[in-house]
């Protein structure tokens, strides 16, 4: 037996009461993780934004589809180097829940826009490139629903008819793409912008976004204020800004994912804490004759208090790994299903550094005043008499 | 039984507790010698100090004036570490109620001690098997002590109180929770340490049945001792 012993022990004198405790922290850190894993994927896609691009869309919102005749009038802007349009596609593959994030591209101009992200052998690129009915799909898509060069699927759109009546367009895999470095994400499927806007039943010869480079990315502020001039006053006047805002601009259609996660992150932690906290207080006053007789034993008042600081730590790492090792299995778990969407969905190291921290803080908030009153604990008041 | 050498000495020792805006003197100069290997039973009547001057003995409380020497060294000038360090070497507690650990085997209980010394495993092991053999507990050493009789977890609370080696047992009310046969085994025991093993204890008890398995009888009244000659 050692100190080990007494903290594990006086831990689970209550059973019940110890594993209620543990399973509030446990939600706490399965929650943190969760929403970790939530906040990785929605925030990849700035992270690979580079400084020279820029993204030009409807000033209304990105949703609302700009005229084909601009990007020929970008293309002219002095110091734009390559605009690329696109246009969302809305596809699903056989059923409506199976997403295929798609879109509808000029393949030179868009392969031209990432030039060092998007990765495919020569003769794919060249297929792609020359293939009016060709689609390039990223690797995790392409894993997903296990296609590979040379497959023909039918892709559905939710949102576009096409003239046969169908709201499907055939599809030749020429190639799959993958990322350099991990940062880009490989999630979806580019088709012919040409091919696509040909067999609309309706909305032709417009677009959704053009992405543009520019010759140097000192030159963005001057090539976004002379697009946006260029359109100015017209029925779909422009917004010009860069990659990266662009992206954070798409994901606060979702809110802003941070500052949601943050406060119910913090919400949990603030009632886990007031739980907890109160909990470890009652526990250890419960003890105080317990611990008295300790003390009078010959164990020091600081011993006493690390013991108790201890016992409040266990619980919190004991909560919050499992909590944690739930998150990492759910999150692995889902990530498969959601790699479509989000192909991103994981846990960082990041995530799992800030929860052991998290972890500790929790630990030495909620033991401190309970460790502090059982050092303080006075023999002849709390035994009455020896 | 007893010899000459002083293992406590009090000098001109004081205690008085404030209640409100009034004081309360529970002795006031008060002397006392107590010789390595005596058992001294202490008597009086309730409120006379008899647990106040045990608390003062055992280093858990201190004293409003005067001196409490330990082997010639004064202890209750000590600090809160220096004290606890005390009693862990010194002292051996044996409580009214027990006061064993719940979660904690019998073993446990009395290993507890011994956590505050440098001692293997092994020898915390065997220290303990000696102890609950003395106080005729070994074949009860997995129990709780909630699976214990009252008499059975006051032998625990003995070992624990023996298991450490001390100098001095201080024991107050060691039977008051007891049936008098149980009480009588328990007596029998801590007489036995005191000859067997030289043990110097001291017990208040307000029992005179009990006070009669002493070597020594004080009855502390009225903050002054009247002590009762035994044969």
């Amino acid at each position: 037996m050692n100190d080990a012993t007494l903290i594990r022990k006086n831990l689970f004198r209550k059973r019940l009461r110890a594993i209620l405790l543990m399973v509030s922290i446990l939600i706490a850190f399965l929650i943190f993780g969760v929403l970790g894993a939530l906040q990785n994927a929605f925030t990849m896609g700035s992270g690979t934004a580079a400084q020279e691009r820029l993204v030009t869309v409807n000033r209304i919102n990105f949703t609302v589809a700009l005229p084909y005749a601009y990007w020929g009038r970008i293309e002219q802007v002095e110091g734009v180097r390559n605009a690329a349009p696109a246009s969302w596609f809305g596809g699903y593959y056989q059923e409506p829940q199976n997403f295929v994030q798609s879109f509808a591209v000029d393949p030179a101009t868009y392969l031209e826009a990432y030039p060092t992200e998007i990765v495919l052998p020569p003769e794919e690129r060249a297929a792609f490139l020359e293939g009016r009915t060709c689609a390039l799909v990223g690797r995790a898509l392409a894993n997903q629903y296990d296609w590979s060069t040379g497959d023909r699927i039918p892709l559905n759109s939710n949102i576009w008819q096409n003239t046969d009546g169908s709201q499907t367009w055939e599809l030749d895999i020429c190639g799959v793409f993958d990322d350099t470095e991990g940062t880009y994400p490989t999630n979806y499927l580019m088709l012919h912008y040409e091919y696509f806007n040909e067999s609309l039943a309706f909305g032709r010869d417009s677009f959704h976004w053009i992405t543009i480079n520019t010759e140097d990315p000192a030159l963005n502020d001057q090539v976004s204020g002379e697009i946006d001039a260029l359109f100015a006053n017209s029925s779909a006047e422009t917004s010009t800004t860069t990659e990266a805002a662009f992206n954070e601009a798409f994901m606060e259609q979702f809110g802003n994912i941070g500052l949601i996660l943050t406060w119910v992150i913090g919400a949990a932690f603030a009632t886990i804490l007031m739980i907890v906290g109160t909990t470890m207080v009652m526990a250890v006053n419960e003890r105080t004759r317990e611990i008295a007789v300790l003390k009078t034993l010959g164990f020091t008042a600081p011993r006493i208090f690390r013991m108790v600081l201890w016992e409040s730590l266990l619980l919190s790492f004991l909560g919050g790994l499992i909590g944690l090792g739930l998150a990492t299995l759910a999150a692995t778990a889902a990530s498969s299903a959601l790699a479509g969407f989000l192909p991103s969905f994981g846990l960082s190291l990041t995530n799992i550094v800030t929860a052991l921290a998290l972890m500790a803080a929790l630990g030495l908030v909620t033991g401190i005043l309970p460790a502090y009153n059982a050092m303080q604990v006075r023999i002849s008041e709390a035994l009455g008499k020896i | 039984m007893t010899d000459a050498s002083g293992l406590y000495e009090l000098k001109n020792l004081s205690k008085r507790y404030t209640r409100g805006k009034e004081t309360v003197a529970i002795f006031d100069g008060l002397d006392m010698t107590i010789s390595q290997g005596d058992f001294i039973a202490i008597m009086g009547p309730s409120g006379s100090g008899k647990t106040t001057l045990l608390n003062l003995l055992g280093g858990i409380d201190r004293p409003s004036s005067g001196e409490v020497l330990f082997e010639g060294q004064r202890i209750d000038n000590l600090g809160q570490g220096k004290l606890a360090k005390w009693r862990a070497k010194n002292a051996g507690f044996i409580f009214q109620f027990y006061n064993l650990m719940p979660t904690l085997s019998a073993a446990q209980n009395v290993e507890l001690p011994l956590l505050l010394t440098n001692l293997s495993g092994k020898a915390r092991k065997d220290r303990v098997k000696t102890a609950l053999d003395i106080v005729g507990m070994v074949d009860r050493a997995g129990h709780r002590p909630a699976q214990l009789s009252g008499g059975q977890q006051q032998r625990v609370a003995i070992a624990r109180a023996i298991v450490a080696d001390p100098k001095v047992l201080l024991a107050d009310e060691p039977t008051g929770d007891l049936d008098r046969t149980t009480a009588d085994e328990i007596l029998q025991t801590l007489q036995l340490l005191n000859k067997e093993l030289g043990k110097t204890i001291i017990m208040v008890t307000h029992d005179p049945a009990a006070a009669s398995y002493a070597a020594r009888e004080l009855h502390l009244n009225k903050g002054r001792f009247e002590e009762k000659g035994k044969a």
